[in-house]
This record gives C-alpha cells, sequence and structure tokens, in this order.
C-alpha cells in the first residue's frame, strides 16, 4: 500500500513561491489501476514526481509500502528505491537516442549490476510481451510513438517493480496507438502491478478502477 | 571497470561518433604535433652535432699568412711560415698544452693541381702531411677499415696513408676495402693502412688524405716549415687566454709586431662550437615553445568539447537518473568515456609521431635521403608520455567538472532539457 498524508510542495521561481500542493492525502493499494486528473498546472506531475521519487516534498508523510520516505531523502537512497521498486513512463518516451529498443529496455537492470545476457534475455521477453518482440535491434527513431512508449513500457517494467507511474504516457500518441497503450498498460495490471497514470483524457481515465482529481492544490475526489 | 562498463563506454562513445572524434582528435593532434616538433628540434640539434668535424672540441687551430705590419725593419706584406721547430718550442713553454701537432698541406691548399690515381681511376682531393700526435685531436674520426696512423709510421717515415671515405668511393668503388692497395700521388705510390669517415664541413673532410709528416716532408720536397698548429689544453684550461699567449710567443719569434692581427690566425673551435650551440639552443627553445602551444590549444580543445558534451547530455543524465543510476555512476561513465577516449587517442598521436621519426630515420638508411643540418631526429619518450598524462589529466578534469553538476541536477530538470 501506497499513502500519502498532508503532502505539501512549494516551488520558488523569480524569488515567487508557488505553492502547488496543499496537503494532499491519497491512498493507493497494491495492484490498483488508478488515474490522476486535473486542469493543466494542477499539480498532476509534481504529485506523480514525489510519489516516484523523483523530487522530495516539503511537509507530510510518505510510506511506500513498508519504507517510510522521509522530506530530505538522500539522492542515493532515492536512486536506489527508484531503480528497485518504481517504473517509469513519461509523455515524451525519453528513450536514449543512440541505443536500440532492446538496450534502452535493459537499460535499468545496468544499475542493478545483472550482467549483459540476463539483461537482454529479460529485455526480449519484456519486448514480446509489449507485442515488440521483433523489433528489438531498432533504434528510437525507427519506431513509431506508440511502439516507442512501448519499448518505455517494457523498460518500465524490467525491473520487475511494484508499481508503474506513467505522466501522461499517450498525450503524444494517436487514438489508435493510445488503445495499444492502454491495453498493454491493462495486461501489466493484470500481472498484479500497481499502475498510475496522470492524464486529461476522460477517456482513458475510465479505463482505470478509479479516479483522483486534483484541485486547487488538494485531491477532491 | 568491470568488462560490462568497459562494454557499456564504448557503445557510448561509439554511437556518439561526431563528440568522440572531435575529442579524440584534440589528444591526438596536440601529443602528435609535440612529438613532431621536439624530433625535428633533436634532429637539428643532431644534425649541427654530426657536422662539427672530428676534432676534439676544444681544439684551436694556428696557421700563418703574410704580415700587416712593419716591424722592428722588416717591411710589411712579409710570409711567414710556421717551423716544425714552433711545435716542440710551444709543449716546452706550456705546461697548459695537452697535446700539439702540425699539419702541412701538399700544394698550397689548392686540391686542383694534385693527382690521385689508382689504375684507370683518378681524382683531386686535398693530401696533408701529419705530425705526430695529430691522430688523437682527430680523435673522433671513424674508421671503416684499417687503423689510423702512428707514432712508428712517423718515426719510420713510411710511405702509408689513411684516405677519406670520398677518396676511396671514387677510387675503388663503394663497399670496398683498399687497405693494402698502391695509390699515386701525383706520381709517388703509397700504400693504404686506413679509411675513415670525417663528418667535418658537411662530410666534406672525408676528402682527404693523411701521411705520416717524416715521409710527406721527404717524399714531396718539403722543409721544416708547417701549415698549421693544432693546440689542445689540458681540462680546465682558459683557451682564450692561452690563445692569447700562445699568439704573443710565436709572434716574438717569427719578429711579427705584438698589434698583427693578420699574420697569425686563430680558430677556436670550441668559440665555434658554443656560438652555433646557441644559435640551436634558441631553435630548440621555439620548437619547444610551439609544441607547448599546440599542447595548449589540444587543453583548451578538449575542455570546451568535454564541457559541451556534458550539456549536450544533460537529458540523458536525467534519464539514466530517473532510472537509477547514481550520481557517482554517472559521474564514474563520464570519467571512464574521457579517460579511454584520450588515453587512445594520445596512445596513437604518440605512435604515428614516434613512428613518422622513425620512417624518416629508416629512409636515411635505406634510401639514403638526408636533409641539411637534420639528422636522426628523436624524441624523448618519457616527455611524450609526460605530455600525453598532462591532457588525459585534463581532459579528466575538464570532463569532471561538468559532469558533476550534470549528476547534481535533479532528473525532472534534466529530463526537461532539449535532447
Ligand atoms: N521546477 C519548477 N519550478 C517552478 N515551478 C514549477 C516547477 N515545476 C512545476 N512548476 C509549477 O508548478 C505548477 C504545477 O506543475 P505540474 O505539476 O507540472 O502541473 P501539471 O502536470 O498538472 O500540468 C505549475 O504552475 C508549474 O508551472
Ligand atoms: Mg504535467
Amino acid at each position: 500500500m501506497i499513502s500519502l498524508e498532508g503532502i505539501h510542495k512549494h516551488y520558488t521561481s523569480d524569488s515567487r513561491r508557488l505553492h502547488v500542493l496543499k496537503g494532499v492525502n491519497l491512498s493507493i493499494d497494491d495492484g490498483e489501476m488508478v488515474s490522476i486528473m486535473g486542469s493543466s498546472g494542477s499539480g498532476k506531475s509534481t504529485l506523480l514526481n514525489i510519489l516516484g521519487l523523483l523530487d522530495t516534498y516539503d511537509q507530510g508523510a510518505y510510506q511506500l509500502g513498508d519504507t517510510a520516505i522521509s522530506a530530505g531523502l538522500s539522492e542515493v537512497k532515492a536512486a536506489q528505491l527508484r531503480n528497485r521498486f518504481i517504473g517509469f513512463v513519461f509523455q515524451s518516451f525519453n528513450l536514449l537516442p543512440f541505443k536500440s529498443a532492446l538496450e534502452n529496455v535493459a537499460l535499468p537492470l545496468y544499475y542493478q549490476k545483472i550482467g549483459r545476457k540476463a539483461r537482454n534475455y529479460r529485455a526480449e521477453k519484456l519486448l514480446d510481451l509489449v507485442g515488440l518482440g521483433e523489433r528489438t535491434k531498432n533504434m528510437p527513431n525507427e519506431l513509431s510513438g506508440g511502439q516507442k512508449q512501448r519499448v518505455a513500457i517494457a523498460r518500465a517494467l524490467i525491473t520487475d517493480p511494484r508499481m508503474v507511474l506513467a505522466d501522461e504516457p499517450t498525450g503524444a500518441l494517436d487514438s489508435a496507438t493510445t488503445d495499444d497503450v492502454m491495453a498493454v498498460f491493462k495486461e501489466v495490471h493484470r500481472t498484479g502491478k500497481t499502475i498510475v497514470i496522470v492524464t486529461h483524457e476522460h477517456d482513458i481515465a475510465e479505463q482505470t478502477e478509479r479516479l483522483i482529481l486534483l484541485k486547487d492544490g488538494q485531491v477532491e475526489r | 571497470m568491470s568488462l560490462d562498463a568497459l562494454q557499456e563506454v564504448w557503445f557510448t562513445l561509439n554511437q556518439n561518433r561526431l563528440r568522440t572524434f572531435l575529442t579524440a582528435f584534440g589528444v591526438f593532434w596536440g601529443i602528435f604535433m609535440l612529438v613532431l616538433l621536439l624530433g625535428v628540434g633533436q634532429g637539428l640539434k643532431n644534425g649541427i652535432e654530426q657536422s662539427f668535424s672530428s676534432d676534439v672540441r676544444t681544439s684551436m687551430w694556428i696557421s700563418s699568412n703574410k704580415t700587416s705590419l712593419p716591424y722592428r725593419g722588416l717591411p710589411q706584406g712579409r710570409h711567414i711560415k710556421l717551423q716544425e721547430s714552433d711545435v716542440d718550442f710551444l709543449k716546452n713553454q706550456f705546461t697548459e698544452i695537452n697535446i700539439i701537432a702540425a699539419e702541412e698541406p701538399l700544394g698550397s691548399n689548392f686540391r686542383a693541381d694534385i693527382y690521385i690515381t689508382y689504375g684507370q681511376q683518378s681524382g683531386s682531393f686535398s693530401v696533408l702531411g701529419a705530425g705526430a700526435n695529430y691522430f688523437k685531436i682527430k680523435k673522433n674520426q671513424n674508421y671503416h677499415y684499417g687503423r689510423r696512423l702512428n707514432d712508428f709510421d712517423e718515426a719510420d717515415a713510411r710511405k702509408v696513408v689513411v684516405v677519406g671515405t670520398k677518396v676511396a668511393e671514387r677510387l675503388f668503388g663503394n663497399e670496398y676495402n683498399p687497405i693494402g692497395h698502391q695509390i699515386a700521388i701525383n706520381g709517388v705510390s703509397v700504400k693504404i693502412v686506413g679509411v675513415f669517415y670525417d663528418s667535418g664541413w658537411e662530410g666534406r673532410m672525408s676528402e682527404r688524405i693523411y701521411m705520416p709528416l717524416a715521409a710527406f716532408q721527404k717524399t714531396f720536397g718539403k722543409g721544416q716549415n708547417i701549415g698549421s698548429i693544432a693546440v689542445v689544453p689540458h681540462n680546465g684550461v682558459d683557451n682564450i687566454a692561452l690563445s692569447e699567449r700562445i699568439l704573443g710567443m710565436l709572434k716574438e719569434r717569427h719578429k711579427i709586431s705584438p698589434q698583427d692581427n693578420t699574420a697569425l690566425r686563430l680558430f677556436d673551435l670550441a668559440k665555434e662550437t658554443e656560438e652555433i650551440n646557441n644559435t640551436f639552443a634558441g631553435i630548440g627553445l621555439f620548437l619547444w615553445f610551439v609544441g607547448l602551444g599546440t599542447l595548449m590549444a589540444g587543453i583548451v580543445g578538449i575542455s570546451n568539447i568535454m564541457i559541451i558534451s556534458v550539456k549536450e547530455r544533460t537529458r540523458e543524465i536525467g534519464i539514466r537518473k530517473a532510472l537509477g543510476a547514481r550520481p557517482r555512476q554517472i559521474i564514474y561513465t563520464i570519467l571512464s568515456e574521457s579517460l579511454l577516449v584520450t588515453l587512445i587517442a594520445g596512445y596513437v598521436g604518440l605512435v604515428l609521431s614516434v613512428g613518422l621519426l622513425g620512417l624518416y630515420n629508416w629512409m636515411t638508411n635505406e634510401i639514403g635521403l638526408e636533409l641539411p643540418y637534420f639528422s636522426h631526429p628523436e624524441v624523448d619518450i618519457h616527455i611524450a608520455i609526460v605530455a600525453l598524462l598532462v591532457l588525459v589529466c585534463v581532459g579528466a578534469v575538464a570532463g569532471l567538472v561538468p559532469s558533476w553538476q550534470a549528476a547534481r541536477i535533479s532528473p525532472i530538470e534534466a529530463m526537461r532539457e532539449e535532447a
């Protein structure tokens, strides 16, 4: 189980203090598939980044399974926890352009010091799972947007994380490929993983088990 | 470094070829040029050293000419002739003298009227009578065949000669050992006992023939006159002070005005050597200067490329961090990349430049290619390696600072950068 209690987050830019999250309370069960919606600039990405340990919060409490995540979590610790427990999918894919699909998928395991052979073996299996078993050697620029995002999902899954966090994963895709990608997410969900998808499309949100609405820096529903 | 990490580094370098190439080229060029310039400098130095004659470097040569001032009732324009007795006199007068020897040329130093023949072959070469101890001064002559003239040759007035390599080549052709053969000097038959090479005057001193002075005088009807006297002082003796005292003494013996500067001529090898050495020390310094400039340019270039490339990679670094790379791993990766590139490029630069110098030396030996005042360019490998290490360290440090910064910015921030 994941729980956030009274999470606050400020940004300071150009000497202006922006209060983005104003006491977010939230809990997500293991194996749940939820979506987060909210208007642009409402703090969806900020929330997701805090959940994913890419960013720290200013105030409140965050419990990730058995681990209490303190506000001042060290970078090294965060990197370790990310690598072990969390998989990311971004709107802009964030694949390394000079690595093939297979190598992109295998990369997180490199930071777990798992050997190349084992890495590539697992990466191949995951590319199979997302329907790209034939494109392992392709470079990112040889893949369509939907294919890139499926590679990114395979990469998010390779460390067998507790949860997958996706920030507008279909934001850059057309409706046909959006369906492909959502199908993959649902497939992954069926294997028991927790999935959190930030989106602004109701179609997407409706395909999840629960909708979390962010408004005025708080969870409205 | 594990094989896997090395593969990862190699992979990144290979996939980002332009960046890799630019870094590599900076290092390569810096090392390549530095080694080449230092090699050329050494080649010039060697070339100059080779063009010095084989005479002992501290030797002074005294010869005579016409007087330019009247003295004690004697007119000016009088021909002064040094005598064999001057040699013994000076030897007794000056304990500072280590070696002293006489030399007398055949003819009036023009060799056009001297005919050297062997069978059908003939040529014109200088012929010199060489007094006792003469070859102690021609210490650095290189004997290809046979031996030097010695005291017995002189004592017995043997009709033997040593000839320079150019003489032997003309009369006997290349690679032929002429020892024991008789040649004729203006019709007088003499036997060859040695063939020498003398680098003096850029090898033209190898166009000479030497004969024991006693036999020379008898054979060619010479009296006690000699052309020049060579003096080598003991170690630590001031050449200039000694030469002034010797000249003073000789002027007195030959009734020359103390103010007459033309009747006796002095050639001080030590002084000449020093002047030439100074000139080439200047050139050497200049080459160092240019070489270090190249190295500095390389250093600046590498630093820039490292800084730019790390900036370029901010997004990549952000992605890697999001996927679980720790800051230390990021720095380690970038550092390994720059070290690998600079080391390999520097090594290639080192090998190619040293190879090029080697090729020149090989061509000199095999094909006989020769440049004037340039010989056997080589480089102190220690200097080259130090230069390489400097470049590698600079590359590493230049990469370290920006990669350290990049590793510290948050992954979200970094991923926001345009790729
Ligand atoms: N690093 C940052 N520095 C300053 N302001 C930021 C930063 N990141 C986000 N913000 C601001 O915080 C607010 C919420 O941003 P974000 O979480 O990205 O919104 P959403 O993803 O819901 O569109 C926005 O007003 C945005 O401008
Ligand atoms: Mg957002």
